[in-house]
């Protein structure tokens, strides 16, 4: 299973608190980690990702185990620790605005 | 009709203020979705228990939610709102092509019979209508396909399609107006429209009385008499007694005829209320008094109301977004300002008093006669 943290207004949206598990098929990567969590909770979808260009939305960032991934190719797998559920993929938002 | 439902749209989340028919108690629901932006929640005419609202933020965009209980529970529905083919391009602040981009949802407004249709009016200016609750959305893109639109440019709060108005005698009429592209008018459902724009006179515009690019803030109706239409402009109050095919001024003595709001008393089609705002550089009220303007002969001549206002030191705005109208006897008339104020009146704004005093600024302001 693989370990998500969302920020606290997705969290509200989807109705969970805490981190949320997610069984994600074939290779473990943002995008199908990201597809998971849509798949799971369609309220997050075009939350976290445009709906028109699929790209990731300019105040989030990804992070997993201390590393920035929020520019990494969203088709590379992530980190195994992250694969394994040993360390969570982490959807933070930019601590930015009123 | 037995209450009143006002729903409000602020910076922050959503509140609802419930009060029976006397409208003198009011309970003000704790936040929606604190820490959203709620740029507008409107209920469906014919269910009342069922509200749309659009739900935003700079972070997460741009989500839609959906009642059935009145504003109880909520409902997450789709958010898709993809322009139909190629978005194109349309004029930017410096007078450069800039391509379409979408930004949020300004408007919503319920079908007039069916609870299940909706449209929304969104940023950059586009018509999405809804069949399915909200579920899934399709652009009506004859607006945007317009053979103007590449002249379209955002006001300063965005290029906004923020009024829908649907003829309650004729559903295939519907009008939109668009910040600053002006207002347009369709007689087929939404699939072609036309500017209606004759009459309009913006002295910022390069030709002033051009056919598109005026900055319309707002457009009230009232469903007796749907060829008329009263509008707020940037600067000037207008009116239209044919669907918009040709406006005149009805600023008449208003002390400054910039503004925002603009609405109709509902059992008197010539009553109306403006909430005059000093100047487009200095968007608070004059002399720091908040006063409501009420024509009793559709426009022209004007009364201050300001009994329960206050008359000192008051620098708010009010949003095109945030005046509605009850449908009780007396009619009561509600505006929302950026410093958190609800304000009512039950007696057809001779007197005020504020509903609730320390929102976050608000957004929109909607009423329910339940």
């Amino acid at each position: 299973m693989v370990r998500v943290e969302l920020p606290y207004h997705l969290r509200q949206l989807a109705g969970v608190n805490g981190e949320v598990s997610l069984e994600v098929p074939g290779v473990v990567t943002i995008a199908a980690v990201i597809d998971a969590l849509e798949a799971r909770f369609p309220m997050l979808q075009g939350t976290i990702r445009d709906h028109a260009t699929g790209e990731r939305r300019r105040l989030l960032r990804f992070f997993a185990c201390e590393d920035d991934l929020s520019f990494s190719p969203p088709d590379a797998p992530l980190p195994d620790a992250v694969a394994r559920g040993g360390e969570p993929f982490i959807i933070l938002g930019a601590i930015a605005g009123g | 009709m037995s209450g009143v439902r006002v729903l409000v749209g602020t910076r922050k989340g959503a509140f609802i203020l419930t009060s029976d028919g006397r409208r003198r108690n009011w309970d003000v629901s704790a936040p929606q979705f604190g820490g959203w932006q709620f740029y507008h929640l409107k209920g469906s005419p014919v269910d009342p228990n069922r509200i749309y609202a659009s739900q935003s933020s700079d972070w997460f965009g741009q989500t839609l939610q959906r009642s059935s209980d009145g504003g109880k529970s909520w409902e997450t529905v789709g958010n898709k709102l993809l322009y139909d083919g190629v978005p194109g391009m349309h004029q930017w602040y410096d007078g450069t092509a800039h391509p379409w981009e979408f930004k949020r949802v300004w408007h919503l407004e319920p079908s007039l019979t069916d609870p299940d249709t909706v449209y929304a009016g969104v940023e950059d200016a586009a018509l999405f209508k809804s069949s399915d609750g909200g579920a899934t959305w399709t652009e009506l893109s004859g607006l945007r396909g317009h053979s103007t639109s590449a002249q379209w440019g955002p006001g300063a709060g965005g290029m906004c399609l923020h009024t829908i108005l649907i003829d309650p005698s004729n559903h295939d009429r519907l009008y939109v107006a668009i910040s600053a592209a002006g207002a347009f008018r369709s007689d087929d459902g939404g699939a072609t429209w036309k500017p209606i724009t004759k009459g309009l006179h913006s002295k910022h515009l390069p030709v002033p009385d051009a056919e598109i690019g005026h900055c319309v803030h707002r457009i009230a109706m009232h469903r007796s008499r749907p060829q008329t239409l009263f509008m707020q402009k940037h600067w000037d109050v207008m009116r239209t007694d044919d669907g918009g095919e040709s406006w005149q001024k009805i600023s008449g003595n208003l002390p400054t005829d910039f503004g925002f709001v603009i609405d109709v008393h509902a059992h008197q089609p010539e009553t109306i209320f403006v909430v005059p705002i000093k100047s487009d550089s200095e968007h608070y009220p004059l002399d720091g008094r908040l006063q409501v303007f009420r024509s009793r002969t559709g426009g022209t001549e004007w009364e201050p109301l300001t009994k329960g206002l206050p008359q000192d030191d008051c620098y708010v705005n009010v949003l095109r977004e945030a005046m509605a109208v009850d449908a009780l006897d007396a009619c009561g008339i509600y505006f929302g300002t950026t410093g958190g104020q609800v304000y009512a009146s039950t007696d057809e704004g001779n007197s005020w008093n504020a509903i609730v005093r320390d929102l976050p600024p608000v957004l929109s302001v909607e009423v329910q006669t339940i």
